[in-house]
């Protein structure tokens, strides 16, 4: 439910370590919305999302710990370099990066860019930045809300590596995306979301299980 | 934790002085238009003093407040640290310290100077230092509540005035009565332990209010 529409209902899946879920669906289907009530930022008007069986709204910081976001915004500050974005963002998280965040920018290639204020990063860069804290962190659960906007071929090949390494290690991401990811490692689940207000959806949320 | 949400936030303001200075200007001008406007008439401008430097604070704050959260909205980072695996209590806890430290003790530490255009005495002074110290905070404790309801809306800066100052009243009343008390050579320390009350109270209840506020926002 957004506002005093339905978006979507029946929306019913779980996921199991490995696994990619792509949510695709029309502008306006319910993408982002799904993708929040995941992470925990929206409630949804009825059901829940569990993880490793628990609900998420019992689980709290515990989950926090669990999920890495990535929403449309990108989530870094404009006056900071992207290493210094890197540095707050991770020691926010509770797991302060220091000779890996090198590592992480050079895998963005952001090597050069690194002591440049975010303010002169092209939109693709910032996007670049901010998937640097996907690197850093280790969460066991991606959600990625039209991570490949903005990204140029290079970036794509790399956002597709991320994921299929991501998958390899046991961890579950969930994609919202319109364009195909064709990923070689892990399993794949799709869950299409229909036409605003026509509200029908099949496949499998919690999130959830166990990785470890 | 708490440690990189305030260095996160200094460092932050540091980039960006201008916002900061300019919170600081508006004060000191705003409070210095009384004296000229007035003339050299010790006796009125002893006994309005109180008033003069309270609002003037008041309207400062209202000035840095805005800024709060709205940044860290537009940007996508208040989301992300909602996120953080922390109780949102503490995020607010330090941003808000941030802001103090930032927008409000310069304030504080320039009034005794500004003090001094109306003729107060330094045992005044001291009382306005020590009641601007203890009552600054919970304009920035209080006033995180109106900058979080009012996220992302358009003419926040305007509804924030209208939610927070009425709620500002009573800490203006004490933190000028305070001052008024030692001007006229009464006992200042009931008004100085009452604003005291009102900053542990706030410190309390007030970043729990706005977290829930930001939850709301962030729906």
């Amino acid at each position: 439910m957004r506002g005093d529409r339905l978006l979507f209902s029946d929306v019913n899946f779980s996921l199991l370590p490995g696994t990619l879920l792509q949510v695709s669906g029309p502008n306006g289907s319910g993408k982002t919305s799904l993708l929040r009530i995941i992470c925990g930022l929206l409630e949804p008007a009825s059901g829940e999302v569990r993880w490793q069986g628990e609900n998420i709204r019992s689980l709290n910081e515990e989950y926090s710990r669990a999920i890495s976001y990535l929403g449309h915004r990108n989530g870094i500050k404009e006056e900071l370099t992207p290493l210094e974005n890197l540095r707050i963002s991770s020691g926010l998280a509770g797991a302060p990066v220091t000779e890996n965040a090198c590592d992480a920018l050079e895998q963005v290639d952001l090597k050069n860019q690194k002591d440049l204020p975010a303010r002169f990063l092209s939109e693709g860069q910032k996007r670049r930045s901010a998937l640097a804290r996907l690197i850093t962190g280790n969460a066991s659960l991606w959600i990625l809300d039209e991570v490949l906007a903005s990204l140029d071929a290079a970036a794509m090949v790399l956002v597709r590596s991320l994921i299929e390494g991501h998958l390899r290690k046991g961890g579950i991401a969930v994609v919202a995306t319109h364009q195909e990811l064709n990923l070689t490692a892990g399993s794949f689940q799709r869950l299409e979301l229909g036409a605003p207000g026509t509200a029908v959806a099949n496949g499998a949320v919690p999130v959830g299980l166990p990785s470890s | 934790m708490f440690r990189w949400i305030v260095t996160r936030d200094l460092m932050l303001a540091w980039r960006r002085r201008a916002d900061v200075l300019s919170t600081l200007f508006f004060f000191v001008i705003v409070v210095s238009l009384f004296p000229l406007g007035i003339g050299p008439e010790t006796q009125l401008l002893r006994s309005i003093a109180p008033g003069v430097v309270w609002v003037a604070a008041l309207l400062a704050s209202m000035l840095s407040l805005g800024r709060v959260f709205s940044n860290d909205y537009f940007d996508g980072t208040l989301e992300q640290m909602l996120l953080t695996p922390q109780p949102l209590y503490l995020v607010v806890l330090g941003k808000v310290l941030a802001q103090w430290l930032v927008s409000e003790v310069p304030l504080v530490l320039i009034a005794p100077l500004i003090g001094v255009q109306f003729g107060l005495t330094s045992d005044t002074l001291l009382t306005l230092f020590i009641s601007l110290l203890l009552g600054t905070p919970i304009l920035s404790l209080i006033g995180s509540i109106g900058a979080a309801l009012t996220l992302g809306l358009r003419g926040g800066g305007v509804l924030i005035a209208i939610l927070i100052l009425p709620l500002y009243i009573p800490v203006l009343i004490f933190g000028a009565g305070a001052v008024d008390a030692s001007i006229i050579g009464a006992d200042p320390l009931p008004n100085i332990y009452l604003l005291a009350a009102f900053l542990v109270l706030s410190m309390v209840f007030a970043p729990w209010a706005t977290s829930a506020a930001l939850r709301i926002s962030l729906e």
